[in-house]
């Protein structure tokens, strides 16, 4: 136990958890959007599970990360639009429609993972940026800083975007037309109508990037594990709809629950790794994350109120 | 009229997942009509094929009309996942710990064990929306998450088989007794007790549905909560009762993977789906396809266990991988669901209104549930 509370290790378990949340952080980010107009997405975990597969086999034939990514969030902006005509025009109950595109990601990315690759193959993980030719120069005489190089520049490329995006989103609900049209939508489509928002439009946008960011968050989890397998995201997206309400449907908190959601994994795998707990009790550990999730849906479910027209159809009449 | 609307869109959704699969098989470089006729033969062709196709819609059936029972009194149950694992682990807990029990008496109670353990933990998130109102959807996803770690650690722990414990440390238990195994009703099939378990937990779930006080409280919860609460019925134990209640069936259907399985032990490959098949997904799937209706889930259920059943021969036979038949669940999924409004409208246009219905049906003794048909794939929105 002693050896854990070293510093170093401390720094470096930081810094891992920094990494395990960044899927969580860019799917739940993406949620948010998308409930504070009024949808729930219960579907994250398969968008995720799809654009991981797209990620990875891209980098399988191309050897781009950056290729991998693009292709991860055009299946992420294309499960949108399929959600969007099912969920805003076609009025389909949203939970049930959700668990409906899980199992289509579940079985389709397993699918083409078995035709197009078959056995399991390895690729380059994302690198750091330090790593990168460029921006490496810039990176990489920071990350050689003691303990700070490690906790703030020994990142890769989608960790800083997933970070920056939290101030970007909380300032596009907060400061533009777009945002307040999709907080209106989601808590009163009939007012926003009748001021001339178009409640159809602005949730079919708002699911848009919301299943654009699960693609994103897909396409890093594959890339920052360097594979794909079979049911990889393991329940990822479903965790990353409860950070959203955990998050009380606003981006910062939402940065901290995904934050949380990191540092426990990876003191989890730290203490793992080290012996300090014995596997059994590490699936023990695993049940936290979940367990804090309730017990703070209890706690905050009767304070803190969600968008009213959530999951809530909108029809003129 | 509303009956054969009713059956349009199952029907419908069964064809667009249909030409939608062959365009899948098509793509993979096979032809559709030997991709068809191999999921057709591997689930029909034989006699043993038949029964196992009865054995794979048995947890599906399990699910989907306990499902039926939430949906109806408007909670969604997507725990089925958790609730099938806690059942199974709690009636091996049974069986682990007094095996050499008659078998008469064993049956039953790894049955009553397993609905138990799924009970509790269907109750739980029933409980916590009735009485702190927490979202129902995020707490039994959640839980899915609790069982399957609770799982991985009790089969790599304490209830580990002692061989693997010095062995290859695979996690899962020791043979379980062969008092608790389902019997077997057909020499040489696989074909067992919990297949005539399951049909028979169909028609009770009809009959408390719709033919019981509790069934009718139960309804009358999801059909309009305050009405319900204005007539003295208790909203927030009925929510709890119904998860309940859908919850104990998916732990029944855990107990039937267990102790109807060949193996006949608890295996886990740390995931939910490496033990259930995801029969707590595929179970919400046949019970839409139903109508959410508990006796048209029956037909439905064996649809779906046929679909499975025959992905493993479209596996075999083509090299097309099984999990075509999880991809075209999930289509299947969102062409019912989608197909509401479409059939709100046709629904308003030969409807006066639900309250009609509703009297007419209280009226009526010989209400045998399927004029709920029409209403039934309306799957009702949670209060959040």
């Amino acid at each position: 136990m002693s050896e854990f509370f070293t510093l170093s290790v401390l720094i470096a378990t930081f810094a891992s958890a920094v990494r395990i949340a960044v899927p969580y952080l860019l799917a739940a980010l993406g949620e948010t959007i998308g409930q504070r107009s009024g949808v729930l997405n219960l579907g994250v975990d398969g968008v995720m599970l799809l654009s991981a597969f797209g990620a990875y086999y891209t980098v399988i034939e191309t050897g781009s990360h950056l290729l991998g990514i693009g292709v991860g969030l055009l299946i992420g902006l294309f499960m949108g639009v399929v959600y969007a005509v099912v969920t805003v025009h076609l009025h389909a109950q949203q939970g049930i429609s959700g668990i409906g595109i899980f199992l289509f990601g579940l079985g389709f990315s397993d699918l083409l993972s078995q035709e197009l690759v078959g056995a399991i193959q390895p690729i380059k993980k994302l690198p750091s940026l330090a790593k990168l030719p460029l921006v490496g120069s810039v990176f990489e005489p920071l990350e050689d800083i003691k303990y700070l190089g490690e906790l703030l520049f020994s990142h890769n490329l989608m960790t800083y975007v997933a970070f920056a995006l939290v101030p970007v989103v909380t300032w596009m609900m907060n400061r533009t037309t777009f945002g307040l049209n999709i907080k209106a939508v989601g808590e009163n489509p009939q007012a926003a109508d009748s001021l001339g928002v178009s409640v159809e439009r602005t949730r079919f946008f708002a699911i848009l990037i919301g299943n654009a960011l699960a693609g994103l968050a897909g396409a890093t989890l594959s890339l920052q594990l360097g594979v794909f397998q079979q049911n990889l995201t393991n329940g990822l997206g479903f965790i990353a709809v409860a950070l959203v309400y955990f998050g009380a449907w606003r981006a910062k908190w939402v940065m901290a629950g995904a934050m949380l959601y990191g540092i426990v994994t990876a003191t989890r795998l730290q203490w793992q790794a080290r012996d300090i707990i014995p596997n059994s009790a590490s699936d023990l550990a695993a049940m936290a994350p979940a367990l804090i999730t309730i017990l703070a849906l209890v706690l905050l479910a009767k304070r803190v109120r969600g968008p009213a027209a959530l999951t809530k159809p909108f029809s003129r009449h | 009229m509303k009956r054969l609307l009713g059956a349009s869109v199952p029907l419908g959704a069964a064809l667009l997942a249909f030409v939608l699969g062959s365009i899948m098989i098509l793509a993979l470089g096979e032809n559709p009509i030997s991709g068809a006729s191999a999921i057709l033969e591997g689930a029909f062709g034989t006699g043993d094929r038949l029964a196992v196709t009865a054995v794979r819609a048995t947890p599906l059936l399990l699910v989907g009309i306990g499902i039926t029972i939430a949906f109806r009194a408007r909670v969604i149950n997507i725990g089925g996942e958790g609730q099938i694992i806690a059942g199974a682990l709690l009636s091996t807990v049974v069986a682990l710990v007094i095996p050499d029990t008659p078998r008469i008496i064993l049956i039953p109670l790894v049955m009553i064990a397993g609905m138990i353990g799924g009970g509790i933990w269907g109750a739980i998130p029933g409980a916590l929306k009735a009485y702190a109102s927490v979202n129902e959807i995020l707490s039994t996803v959640m839980l899915n998450i609790v069982a399957v770690q609770l799982m991985n650690f009790l089969l790599r722990g304490p209830m580990i088989d002692p061989i693997e414990k010095n062995g290859s440390r695979i996690p899962q238990t020791e043979r379980l007794s062969d008092n608790a195994a389902m019997p077997t009703l057909v020499e040489g099939t696989r074909l067992h007790l919990g297949v005539v378990i399951a049909l028979l937990a169909a028609v009770i779930v009809y009959i408390i549905l719709w033919r019981t006080p509790l069934g009718f409280r139960l309804r009358a919860v999801g059909h309009n909560p305050d009405a319900a609460r204005a007539a003295g019925i208790s909203v927030e134990r009925n929510i709890t009762m119904a998860m309940a209640m859908s919850g104990a069936l998916s732990g029944l259907a855990g107990v039937m993977l267990v102790f109807g399985s060949e193996s006949l032990r608890l295996v886990t490959d740390g995931g939910a789906a490496g033990f259930t098949g995801s029969a707590g997904f595929n179970g919400i799937v046949a019970a839409l396809f139903g109508g959410l209706h508990p006796l048209w889930t029956v037909p439905s259920s064996f649809l779906f266990g046929a679909l499975l059943t025959g992905a493993t021969e479209l596996q075999q036979a083509l090299q097309i991988p099984a999990a075509l038949a999880v991809a075209l669940n999930g289509l299947i999924v969102l062409f019912v669901v989608s197909s509401n409004r479409l059939r709100g409208w046709l629904d308003d246009r030969l409807n006066q209104g639900a309250f009609d219905n509703e009297t007419a049906e209280l009226r009526q003794s010989k209400d045998d549930g399927t004029d709920h048909q029409a209403e039934a794939s309306t799957v009702h929105e949670p209060t959040p």
